[in-house]
């Protein structure tokens, strides 16, 4: 088991690598100067030449990759070219705000996903273990900016309990408002976000009811229920686990569209932001700290199944 | 009314076909019964109906009688106080039988539990455990130390199959389902998994309905049998008359085909 987990944990920094290098590429793809749209369209070649300069776009593109491949290996990545301020720095602060919203969804996700898609696989043959896979099935059709809106149309707007975007200039400085500001996107991601996780959940369930292991217990005296508790609900599992890792990085890398709906300052914010400003380092920063956060989950997905499942470890051990 | 199970005009079938129609036997308290057919003749079925265990979907009428209780049309409630009681069942497959991601002394260790409380005997760790363990002696499987603690697919085909049967003697059922139990495992395997069962149901004084479609495995095991074909039964009586004298034609042509290839097996040797 360690040893698997060393070589994964080396196959995730080769990966990670990989795609600090891609993204370099593909940046310096675009055409034009990084400086031009820092200085702005009327400046003089003199006003842009020094811009070029304070950020280093002056400089060979090999020599820009070294500079940020040293940085990198550092765990520093570099400086805004607009503010000046240190990437990593506004990055904590970002996470600050969209780390606990998709966590949150995350968990309230599971909490609404998984009882009821347990439910709508063992009531399969009721109405309303097959509304609840309607239910489901709609909900995965529906686009996450839509419910934001109908949600802040609701709650917002018409009932006025809660308020429509915004986070508190303090920040956590202000915990009142900066948990309520975080209730709307949490519960449209979560909803949105529950919809997929139970048809899983409950095709995991309906597997795992149709099993030969099972009808073993209930043969030998166990009741239905008994038998889905003592064995069903591992084994079903072992595959909703892989799909939750997928889930929360969706969910982390879909956070920029709910963060939009509701002007919250997080990654997804800043991202679009480095990018109209042709940020560089913002832009590479945002992108390799989400790609690390993608591959780390995948990471302990991976690990969890190999908890539950045996036969998972040995071939491991091959 | 001294048999342990009365099946009468069985009658199994799916909105649009019908699988077992017609079949009516019975099992004595301590007798070994064989089903003979081949594969989709409705054996299997008829285990499972004696069990309240059909899938969903299936219609399952005429009368199933288990140790004194109506089985068809019974609430699961009452089957459930049924299944471990009075009829255990030990399955074809081995492999998929038994839950892959759990022990399998904890396995055996779970109708053992339910088996003490029914009794009223005492469930602690330690007692379950001394259950377990005599269990796994008594279906010979050898180093039980070593086997609580492994994983079905850990182990080879034929020790699965001794821990079902371990987990379905845990119950000490009055009726021992075995459907198919040797099928899946090589011959050598097969023999050996015959010989214990037939051993043990003697020596704990349980009926047996050993379902196979291996005339020569049934007339081992079983005193009485039954030819089922096309959901039908075709002829039935005691083992021995009706594996050396069949009356009806696919009886005989199924013990002149197995003649045929154990002829042929003997030849090639």
């Amino acid at each position: 088991m360690l040893r698997y987990m060393a070589r994964r944990l080396v196959i995730l920094l080769l990966s990670l690598f990989v795609a600090a290098i891609v993204l370099f590429v593909l940046l310096r793809l675009l055409p034009g100067d990084p400086a031009n749209a820092l200085v702005g369209v009327g400046a003089t070649p003199e006003q842009i030449a020094a811009a070029q300069a304070q950020i280093g776009s002056d400089q060979p593109l090999a020599a820009q990759f070294v500079t940020y491949l040293g940085d990198l290996a550092r765990f520093d990545l570099g400086k805004s070219f607009v503010s000046r301020a240190p990437v990593l720095e506004e990055i904590s602060r970002r996470l600050s705000v969209t780390l606990p919203l998709t966590l949150s969804a995350f968990l309230l996700s599971m909490l609404i996903a998984i009882p009821l898609g347990i439910l709508a696989a063992v009531k399969s043959d009721r109405w309303y273990g097959l509304l609840l896979s309607v239910v489901s099935q709609v909900g995965i059709a529906v686009p996450v900016f839509w419910l934001g809106v109908l949600l802040v149309y609701v709650f917002a707007l018409n009932l006025r309990l809660l308020p429509s975007g915004g986070f508190p200039l303090r920040g956590y400085g202000d915990p009142a408002r900066a948990v309520t500001s975080m209730v709307l996107p949490v519960l449209t991601i979560a909803l949105i976000m529950s919809a997929s996780l139970m048809r899983y959940v409950r095709a995991a369930t309906l597997e795992v009811l149709g099993s030969d292991f099972l009808r073993t217990a209930r043969a030998l005296g166990e009741s239905r229920t008994g038998a889905l508790m003592r064995h069903g609900l591992r084994n079903a599992a072992v595959p909703v686990i892989s799909v939750l890792g997928i889930e929360l990085s969706t969910t982390f890398l879909g956070a920029v569209v709910v963060e939009q709906v509701f002007s919250l300052p997080g990654m997804g914010s800043m991202l679009l932001l480095g990018i109209q400003q042709r940020d560089y380092p913002n832009i590479q920063g945002v992108l390799i700290i989400s790609t690390l956060l993608v591959l780390l989950t995948g990471f302990l997905a991976d690990l969890l199944q190999r908890v539950l499942d045996p036969r998972l470890r040995k071939e491991a051990r091959r | 009314m001294s048999d342990l199970l009365t099946v009468r005009d069985l009658r199994l079938s799916t909105p649009d076909t019908v699988l077992v129609q017609d079949l009516s036997f019975s099992i004595a308290a301590g007798e070994r019964f064989g089903l003979i057919g081949e594969s989709g003749s409705g054996k299997s079925l008829t285990s499972l109906a004696v069990t309240g265990l059909l899938a969903p979907g299936l219609r399952a009428e005429g009368s199933v009688e288990l140790a004194g209780t109506q089985v068809i049309g019974a609430p699961e409630r009452r089957l459930v106080g049924l299944r471990g009681n009075a009829v255990a069942t030990v399955f074809q497959e081995p492999l998929t039988a038994l839950d892959p991601l759990m022990p399998l002394g904890r396995q055996i260790a779970g109708p053992v539990r339910r088996r003490l409380k029914r009794e009223g005997a005492e469930t602690s760790r330690a007692a379950v455990r001394d259950e377990v363990m005599a269990l796994l002696e008594q279906v010979r499987l050898p180093d039980p130390v070593r086997l609580i603690g492994a994983y079905p697919h850990e182990v080879s085909g034929g020790q699965r199959q001794r821990v079902a049967i371990a987990m379905a003697l845990a119950c000490r059922p009055r009726l021992l389902i075995a459907d198919e139990p040797t099928t899946a495992l090589d011959v050598t395997t097969q023999a050996e998994i015959v010989r214990l069962i037939t051993s043990l149901v003697d020596e704990l004084g349980i009926a047996l309905l050993f379902i196979s479609h291996d005339l020569a495995v049934v007339g081992q095991v079983a005193e009485r049998v039954m030819v089922m074909r096309h959901g039908r039964a075709v002829e039935s009586g005691p083992a021995l008359q009706v594996l050396t004298q069949p009356q009806d034609d696919y009886t005989r042509n199924l013990v002149a085909a197995a003649r045929r290839f154990d002829a042929a097996l003997e030849g090639q040797g």
